[in-house]
């Protein structure tokens, strides 16, 4: 994905003549899609909003809105690994609400490190026993990660028994997410180095390599030496850890955490983001900077339906109509392949 | 044609047969590999007309289009006088064509009642009538000698059940051909011994059946009618009363080895044994044992069904073995999984390149390099310039054509698929390879050039077991030959003893117990 230039190269240095010229024009575009994909609509429609909405530009706003997705991107980063890999991750949610709240009564008795660890911690944990779960179990990964959910949302409830956890401002924990470099806040920092190491981590290693491999073709790949349960286990591991980190961003970002925050809602949301963003539901296939796109581009129908005064019900609509046509694509995609 | 339902029709009773089914000039291709050229023949109402071939013959695919699952290229179909255009399976069912497949077609999670009348739904609004079909159910079960419970799961009954459940489905329909593909491969002893007295009775009620089989003392018990088929081509079709076992076998042979394979160059007999297989059981395998040397190419012949993938698969560690031991350039393979066996210098071609082999829609460099990416990374870090090297060089000695290494294999053809398996394998270095069915569906110009890929393996030294159904291709490749049956190595062939007569004579002997 990332050789693209290299392999446009190949393709117009060598003789095209021996396939149809029909099927390798169709899947010429098809993969142009899949590699620009998301970021077409997305710059038509953040061309539309500056230019419709005064606000919408400034850099506040924009920095704005890649503070408040600081998390959904680091979780739906590490989500496309493991739909690339074959699997799916509805518990992301949950994890991201246990994380917040422990973290929460950690930092206010303890050490912010301590705090910041425990958090990311909890999250490698969950994401590990999922992936043991789905590998070694065989259960469905949807199944298996929805039943998390409820099992970590519980954990949750106990943890802060029930209560709203409020930390105050002045601690070392608020600086995680909220120090300023260059008059951008540190949330935003970690979560594009974040995306830049996984992303990497897809396209430029053996590792990513196996993660496409077990998605592309699990049976295919198992027999061609891949170990493919240990690399969907690793795979969820680093979705949870990545859902440990995006609570632990958002409790220092907002100094407060209750176990239901994130839940269902954020699951879907970073779901919706990946496949936005291209990435296939049935595995094998996807890039982590398109996810990241396909994440800012529903964060901006968001943003600019409220700058624009729109009626929040047209926002659901529009999400769920564009969610259709990504998934609709793929599938498409798949058919023309066999 | 296409608004039926499928409701018993009273008018056509077993007792009024439907006329002839003439297949005329009927040939088909697939992927530019002909499957069948230009067959004709007759199947007559009343009778059992078999046919026969090695794997490969066009048996299958000759069914197929009888049944409505192929549409012939060429050719046409005659049924009772009227010219027959079948374009699905339902078509033919509506004509009275019915399959009985090699995998059967049951819903595990109905009831056997219902899978009967499956697809015939007795129904007033979108309601099943439970008790009529059960009372339907009871009259066509003692019609049939058939004793089983309408309301049983159909998943829970025995294979020879299910199959009965088809056969039933069949005769409430009143088929007036029934198609049947290897219908005993899945049954026993007596089972077997009852689905013949099932098709017997089907002939004498007036139905035409159409029975495809790898068993000739089967077919030569059943059949009035026998059809030879070789190579897709129509050998002869002869009345059963005048057939012998070793006429039959003669008519699926009758060819000489072509030119089409490399030399042969020996290995050296006491060359040291590579891979050293003791005892070894696994699903599917019982008791095999034999030694692989050194450079050489042993070949593994047998029915579809004898055991051969499973016991690559076993070696290979795949599967879960239950005895015996595979020893590898002298030390135990121990665990089960691929990548250890891989590590190793033991590598497998799988049978199934499309499910076992690729990733379709990735691009020919990732399908290359994916089992020995170790070779071309630092610290699991790819380098991806020494990577591009590795493959470019690897499908120039696998001539595997394609637009570039960025290419999607699935726009491959079949015969660059395969070799691209083989630069995968290349790169593996491994000291013994398995390849299943090396050239299944490959053009003929890539074939040849897998077998040189094989020999030229061979004379470095790789110890290689070469699987195939076409006997033509173990034969001319490999230096001794051993044919299973029933998940055992029942010969080994070496010299003079290779020919493809005494491996069929082999392969084609019935067990008394079976």
């Amino acid at each position: 994905m990332t050789n693209q230039a290299p392999d446009l190269i190949d393709a117009i240095e060598s003789d095209a003549s021996e396939s149809s010229t029909l099927r390798v024009g169709a899947t010429k575009l098809l993969g142009s899609w899949r590699t620009a994909g998301i970021a077409i609509p997305f710059l038509l429609l953040f061309v539309i909003l500056s230019i419709w909405s005064g606000p919408f530009l400034h850099t506040t706003n924009l920095i704005n809105i890649l503070d408040q997705q600081a998390a959904t991107l680091c979780i739906a980063a590490a989500g496309t690994l493991v739909l690339v890999a074959g699997g799916i991750d509805l518990s992301v949610g949950a994890t991201y609400g246990l994380a917040t709240v422990v973290a929460g009564e950690i930092a206010a008795h303890h050490s912010p490190v301590l705090a910041i660890a425990a958090g990311i911690a909890v999250g490698l944990f969950v994401g590990l026993i999922n992936g043991l779960i789905v590998t070694v179990f065989k259960i469905n990964a949807l199944i298996t990660t929805l039943a998390m959910s409820f099992v970590i949302g519980g954990l949750a409830l106990k943890v802060s028994a029930g209560n709203l956890i409020v930390l105050s401002p002045s601690g070392g924990f608020f600086k995680f997410a909220n120090a300023q470099f260059l008059t951008v806040p540190s949330a935003v920092w970690m979560t594009i180095l974040f995306i830049v190491v996984l992303g990497l981590l897809l396209t430029r290693t053996t590792f990513g390599r196996y993660v496409v491999a077990s998605g592309g073709n699990a049976e295919a790949a198992r027999l061609a030496g891949v170990r493919v349960n240990m690399t969907r286990v690793i795979a969820f591991t680093l979705s949870g850890g990545a859902a440990g980190l995006g609570g632990v961003i958002d409790i220092s970002r907002l100094l407060s955490a209750q176990a239901a925050s994130g839940g269902s809602a954020l699951s879907f949301t970073v779901l919706a983001g990946i496949v936005v963003g291209g990435t296939s539901i049935a595995g094998g296939e996807g890039s982590v900077w398109r996810t990241a796109i396909g994440v800012l581009f529903i964060a901006l129908i968001g943003n600019g339906s409220d700058l624009l005064g729109v009626d929040p019900l047209y926002k659901q609509i529009v999400l769920g109509l564009i969610l259709l046509i990504a998934v609709g694509l793929d599938s498409w995609a798949r058919q023309r392949r066999r | 044609m296409s608004d039926q339902t499928f409701v018993e029709d009273p008018h056509r009773t077993a007792d009024t047969p439907g006329g002839d089914l003439v297949v005329a000039g009927v040939s088909k291709r697939f992927g530019g590999v002909p499957a069948l050229s230009d067959v004709s023949l007759t199947i007559e109402p009343g009778k059992v007309h078999a046919l026969i071939g090695e794997n490969g013959a066009g048996k299958s695919t000759l069914g197929k289009i009888i049944s409505g699952v192929i549409t012939p290229d060429e050719g046409t179909l005659t049924f009772e006088g009227q010219p027959l255009v079948l374009r699905s399976p339902r078509e033919a069912l509506a004509q009275g064509i019915i399959t009985i497949a090699q995998e059967l077609a049951i819903v595990p999670g109905l009831t056997v009642a219902e899978n009967v009348y499956l697809g015939s739904q007795i129904a007033t609004g979108g309601l099943v009538r439970r008790r009529e079909m059960r009372h339907r159910f009871r009259e066509l079960a003692n019609r049939a000698g058939f004793a089983l419970s309408p309301d049983v799961r159909a998943g829970s009954l025995s294979t020879a059940d299910q199959q009965k459940v088809e056969i039933m489905r069949a005769l409430s329909r009143n088929a007036s051909i029934v198609v049947m593909d290897e219908p005993s491969a899945a049954l026993s002893g007596h089972e077997s011994a009852a689905l013949h007295e099932i098709i017997r009775s089907l002939a004498r009620r007036g139905s035409a059946v159409v029975l495809i089989s790898h068993f000739l003392s089967e077919v030569l018990s059943l059949a009035d009618t026998i059809t030879t088929l070789r190579d897709g081509r129509l050998v002869r079709t002869i009345e059963a009363s005048g057939a012998t076992e070793d006429s039959l076998i003669e008519g699926m042979l009758g060819r000489s080895l072509s030119s089409a394979f490399p030399e042969k160059r020996l290995g050296d007999p006491e060359a040291p044994a590579v891979l050293e297989v003791d005892h070894l059981s696994a699903p599917g395998v019982s008791d095999c044992s034999f030694v692989l040397r050194k450079g050489e190419i042993l070949g593994i012949a047998g029915l579809v069904g004898a055991g051969r993938s499973e016991l690559a698969r076993a070696i290979f560690r795949d599967t879960k073995v239950s005895a015996g031991t595979v020893r590898l350039g002298g030390a135990e393979l121990t665990g089960h999984s691929p990548h250890r066996s891989i590590g190793r210098g033991l590598a497998l071609i799988p049978e199934s390149r499309k499910e076992m082999g690729l990733m379709m829609g990735r691009s020919v460099r990732e399908n290359v390099s994916l089992s020995r990416l170790d070779l071309v990374s630092r610290l699991g870090w790819i380098a991806s310039i020494r990577e591009r090297r590795t493959v470019s060089e690897l499908m120039k000695k696998t001539t595997v054509k394609s637009t570039g290494m960025g290419q999607s294999v699935s726009m491959l053809s079949g015969g660059n698929q395969q070799k691209l398996l083989f630069a995968r394998i290349i790169m593996c270095a491994p000291s013994v390879l398995i390849a299943d069915e090396p050239t299944r569906g490959v053009d003929v110009g890539s074939k040849r050039a897998i077998y040189d890929l094989l020999v030229e393996m061979a004379h470095e030294g790789t110890g290689i077991i070469v699987i195939s159904s076409e006997l033509e291709e173990v034969l001319g490749l490999a230096h001794r030959v051993l044919v299973m049956r029933h998940g055992r190595i029942i010969a080994e062939l070496t010299g003079q003893d290779m020919n493809e007569q005494a491996v069929l004579a082999a392969a084609f002997a019935e067990t008394s117990g079976a």
